[in-house]
């Protein structure tokens, strides 16, 4: 039996066998060949599975999904095929004499770096295809599966950390909890493990070893304790855990329905945060009263190339009319810094936490703005939706998505389309700048929702990404509540609500300060609703304190 | 040689799905060669990577050329394809 300790991010216990989470990309190692003939042959036998492959997802496409994405593999096909293409390959094998991966990995980056330096952002994002293409040729080559969950039972996944689209990919059926190397309560495997109430450690760093795919392992998110090949009195213990939480989650079950007010008659929001309208289910099964977060990237982060306005409308319009007439708070694309995507062909950044993201983004690129705006205000017809813009630190910013909007919303009227005038308008606070200026900015719009986790870490500058400033990263720091406290008295001076969407709603040793800061809604994951139902409801908002604020 | 000039009207101009089938046409054509130029920018039509690389847009003006024994069928195959696709 061997016990690991890390950091609990999501309760509950499980248990089941190690699977360690194989990414298709495999680092490709320079090597000189002997023999260039046979690596030319290998080459060719990986350019024709390529080929078979592609052709029979095209298949596919074209009986399921549609003519366009057939043609997209047919593409790609006859990129692994193209002549300049495989030139460049067999001129690396002659001139190198390397090994065949790094050949494919040389040419495909020399085409990639081709088209991404091109001025037009459709090409750049072409290179995004090529790297595609060249990563399955790749695969082939060194004989690895696509990325994924390599297993016919449920299984404990294993990973250093996984990236958004990493996780956007994985059979969530096949999953029982999560154990990572690297990681924080922040990071996106946490944040997936919470939407899907299943348990997660992070931060086991290298004691997580590779070796222990296929053993069994008995995970606690609470304590942060993974077990492996358990005793029987370990074993026992944890199956009397994981009876006890069942019993707990029953208990919580009578919670549905009830009202969330304190027991002197304060009113508390619980709203959900969700990833994609999937998840919209589970908001439903833990009764959440609305979405106060419903981020938009999974559409940029799942695709190869922007997502149109009617795909984009279709999601929204999915969530939108699945919560009938509950709100919906749909923020714009958060893309930047942790969250990247290689069409949008954003420079490379020294420090991408300050840099072009998220709004930014949308206001320098009017186009990628506007096919989001027009998919929103088209989804207001069909449920209440209302639209965040993150990442704001000025007023003009604001006036200037307000702007966009009102042009999306004439082009609408011009072509007869409808959807709802009175959409809400609100920004996320998570910059000490829209802090200071809250109260102009709150004049500007509907709501507030304060996004915890970016305010802590440019407040107390923090990376959240990183895993080493342990007890410096503190969420509960006077100087983030008193920020807190600022935008909730701009707020409610304005006449306007104020909720908090980042992972410090969840935390129950802090309903206290939030109820006495006047806070009016609280969005989580969808399992964290019906405790924080319970605990609200045990609260009497008049004796809350600001004690924690330290002032 | 047979060769006709185009004025390019997709709002992508020569993108992904077209480039790849006009090569998928041009390669139909066996000995006889299909070439693309812009701006005394030539490549085979064949040639997808190339071809999207030459950076194509919108109002641009190519030369379509066909140079072999079957060269009256393929300019006029060709010339059909940009009229519909391009």
């Amino acid at each position: 039996m061997i016990v690991l300790q890390g950091k609990g991010v999501s309760k509950g216990v499980a248990e089941g066998p190690v699977c360690f989470f194989r990414r298709a990309d495999a680092a490709v190692k320079k090597e000189t060949a002997s023999d260039i003939e046979s690596e030319k042959a290998r080459v060719a036998a990986a350019q024709e599975k390529s080929v078979a492959q592609l052709e029979a997802l095209a298949d596919k496409a074209r009986a399921e999904t549609g003519e366009e994405t057939a043609v997209l593999f047919e593409t790609h096909a006859m990129f692994v095929e193209d002549e300049d293409y495989v030139e460049a390959i067999m001129t690396a094998l002659e001139e190198e004499r390397c090994n065949a991966e790094y050949a494919v990995e040389q040419a495909g980056e020399q085409f990639a770096a081709m088209l991404a330096a091109m001025d037009d952002p459709y090409m750049q994002g072409r290179a995004a295809d090529i790297r595609d293409v060249t990563r399955r040729i790749l695969n082939n080559l060194m004989g690895v599966a696509e990325g994924g969950v390599d297993s016919d039972v449920p299984v404990i996944l294993a990973a250093d950390d996984l990236a958004p689209s990493e996780t956007l990919q994985l059979d969530k059926s096949k999953i029982l909890g999560f154990i990572t190397k690297g990681g924080s309560g922040s990071s996106h495997t946490a944040i997936l493990a919470r939407t899907m109430g299943i348990p997660a450690i992070c931060g086991l760093g290298e004691s997580l070893k590779e070796e222990y795919q296929g053993r069994p392992v008995c995970i606690d998110g609470e304590t942060g304790q993974a077990v492996l090949d358990p005793d029987e009195p370990a074993l026992a213990a944890f199956r009397e855990k994981q009876k006890k939480q069942a019993e707990m989650r029953e208990l919580l079950q009578t919670m549905k329905g009830q009202e969330d007010v304190t027991l002197d008659g304060r009113e508390m929001l619980v709203y959900c945060n969700i990833g994609s309208p999937d998840d919209v289910a589970a908001v439903l099964a833990n009764d959440g009263r609305g979405i106060g977060l419903f981020r938009s990237e999974f559409l940029y982060l799942a695709a190869s190339d922007y997502p149109g306005e009617e795909e984009q409308f279709q999601a929204y319009k999915k969530a939108a009319a699945a919560m009938e007439g509950r709100r919906v708070v749909i923020r714009t694309l958060d893309i930047g810094a942790d969250k990247q995507v290689e069409y949008f062909g954003l420079q490379k950044e020294e420090n991408p936490a300050m840099g072009v993201r998220a709004i930014r983004i949308c206001l320098n690129r009017p186009e990628v703005f506007r096919t989001q705006l027009r998919a929103l205000y088209r989804a207001s017809a069909y449920g209440k939706v209302a639209i965040m813009f993150p990442m704001i630190t000025s007023v003009w910013e604001v006036r200037e998505c307000k702007e966009a909007c009102r042009r999306v919303m004439a082009e609408l009227d011009a072509e007869g389309v409808s959807y709802n005038r009175e959409t809400e308008i609100g920004i996320m606070i998570e910059t000490p700048a829209s802090v200071f200026v809250a109260d102009a900015l709150a004049r500007e719009v509907d709501f507030f929702s304060v996004g915890t986790n970016d305010l802590t870490q440019y407040t107390l500058a923090c990376d959240r990404q990183a895993t080493d400033l342990g007890r410096f990263f503190d969420p509960h720091h006077p100087a983030v509540l008193r920020a807190l406290k600022m935008a909730a008295d701009a707020a409610h001076r304005a006449g306007i609500w104020i909720g908090i969407c980042g992972e410090l709603a969840a935390d129950l040793s802090l309903l206290e300060t939030f109820l006495a800061m006047g806070i009016d809604e609280l969005s989580v994951s969808p399992s964290a609703v019906l405790p924080l139902r319970a605990a609200i409801r045990g609260s009497t908002a008049g004796s809350c304190t600001l004690e924690k604020l330290e002032c | 040689m047979k060769e006709f000039d185009y004025a390019i009207r997709d709002q992508l101009g020569i993108h992904a799905r077209p480039a790849g089938l006009l090569a998928k046409l041009a390669k139909g054509y066996g000995d006889t060669v299909i070439t693309v130029t812009k701006g005394g920018n030539t490549v085979k039509a064949s040639q997808l990577m190339k071809l999207m690389g030459m950076g194509v847009k919108q109002g641009d003006v190519v030369t379509v050329s066909a140079e072999g024994p079957a060269e009256e069928e393929a300019i006029a195959a060709a010339k059909k394809f940009f009229e519909e696709n391009l």
